[in-house]
């Protein structure tokens, strides 16, 4: 029996291999997925339903190259017992794949002119394919500055990537963390005080936000205080991702169901949700 | 430093639209000021007998606890405002300050700048005004570092 392709029947996951892991911070991995010949088109943004047999199953962001097809890198955090046992999954093991789902980052709307990527905590994973997108393609946008922040030094991801971001002229990366720890040399501070700190033309400019639902929240405000357009600020929601299709509804948020219409939303389409404490 | 010092608070953000008036009362408590990496500009307790202007570089607010040595608390860099204990009674530093890098600043004199306050209230309202900006946007920083968001869920 051919197994479920999650494209004809998004509701069956198929079971992939994990190809390998890489133990990115003492909580977080980033697993490489083999999916069939062919590969998994994906845009930067999208997010995959990951299962763990007979454990449950979870949203998790692609944080892969889109460039790159034939592998579906995913970053997971074990904060719960469905992301536990996917973190603990080993190359060879089988894990539970659909998708992908929602929509992407407004990735066109940045072309010619200054990107901010700015970022908190694991909040990076979704943002790199958004890094490695505009790399590929690095004249087509104007300054692209990486705003990244995290607890502790201890909890900045990705960060031999980052190190080379930084020895290169490509992207100008700022990092803040609320935290030091003995033999951090760098800032310590929010998220928000680096966008002062970045050159761009706010006329114009794309923000791509990703991070704890607060810390968006306070970025966005520092992004519109500092000349942003909130129609070009793009956030990722999170809520109870179950079916991925807009089927289920436990995603729903306001009038949007996060799975479907998002998890990539323009701030200036959910103006009032925003500020409300529960919908 | 290139230019004179009356140039260079004139063409600051942090005292955007104030007067050329006003821009020269502060400039007469102005200096200019550098410190080496490692340098200490300030201790804890000390007198607060100035504020800076941090112009370039990168400098670290630190407390010390028994047993576990520095802690940053914040860092500061170019364009950022260094120091408001000068305002307000006891007018003693809460924390260090030591330059992470070499650092260029403009240092104005908290004795000056409280005479000029109090010959001049409309002045005195234009500069707490920025003052009060940078203390709540602080303030806010420091709330969110204290929640902790990216911590376990």
């Amino acid at each position: 029996m051919a197994l479920p392709d999650p494209l004809i029947a998004p509701l069956v996951p198929a079971w992939w291999p994990v190809r390998s892991v890489r133990r990115e911070l003492a909580d977080t991995v980033t697993l490489e997925i083999e999916p069939p010949p062919g590969g998994l088109v994906f845009e930067p943004g999208q997010f995959t339903m990951l299962s763990a047999f007979g454990i449950g199953e979870i949203p998790i962001s692609i944080s892969g190259d889109p460039g790159a097809p034939h592998a579906l890198v995913q970053t997971i955090r074990s904060v719960g017992p469905v992301s536990s046992a996917l973190t603990a999954l080993r190359p060879g093991d089988r894990i539970g794949v659909r998708g992908p789902f929602g929509n992407g980052w407004p990735l066109e709307d940045a072309r010619g002119a200054d990107v901010l990527v700015v970022a908190g905590g694991i909040g990076l994973a979704p943002l790199r394919p958004v890094l490695y997108t505009i790399l590929t393609d690095r004249d087509a946008y104007g300054r692209v500055s990486l705003l990244y922040g995290a607890r502790s030094p201890s909890g900045l991801l990705y960060l031999d990537e980052i190190r080379g971001w930084m020895a290169g002229l490509d992207i100008d990366v700022l990092l803040t963390v609320d935290r030091g720890e003995p033999g951090w040399h760098g800032s310590v501070g929010v998220v928000t005080d680096l966008i002062r700190r970045a050159s761009f033309e706010p006329a114009g400019t794309t923000a791509f936000v990703c991070g704890p639902e607060i810390m968006m929240r306070f970025t966005k405000q520092a992004l519109e205080s500092a000349g942003v357009d909130e129609e070009r600020i793009a956030v990722s929601m999170e809520r109870n991702m179950a079916c991925g299709v807009g089927l289920c509804g436990h995603c729903q948020f306001g009038p949007f169901f996060v799975c479907k219409d998002g998890p990539v939303f323009r701030c200036s389409d959910m103006v009032e949700l925003c500020w409300l404490k529960e919908v | 430093m290139t230019g004179t010092v009356f140039d260079t608070l004139r063409e600051h953000e942090f005292f955007a639209d104030l007067s050329d008036e006003d821009i020269g009362i502060l400039s007469a408590c102005a200096t200019p000021a550098a410190f080496a990496a490692g340098q200490v500009i300030f201790r804890e307790g000390g007198p607060a007998d100035a504020c800076y202007l941090i112009l370039r570089g990168d400098v670290a607010l630190e407390v010390t606890t028994p047993g576990r040595g520095a802690h940053v608390v914040q860092t500061l860099h170019g364009g950022d405002i260094l120091g408001w204990s000068w305002l307000f009674p006891p007018r003693r530093w809460m924390f260090d300050a030591q330059a992470l890098t070499d650092t260029a600043a403009i240092r104005l004199d908290a004795r000056c700048l409280r005479a000029a306050i109090d010959a001049d209230h409309e002045f005195g309202y234009q500069l707490l005004q920025r003052f009060s900006q940078v203390m709540t946007a602080r303030l806010q920083a420091a709330r969110l570092q204290l929640m902790d968001v990216y911590g376990a869920p």
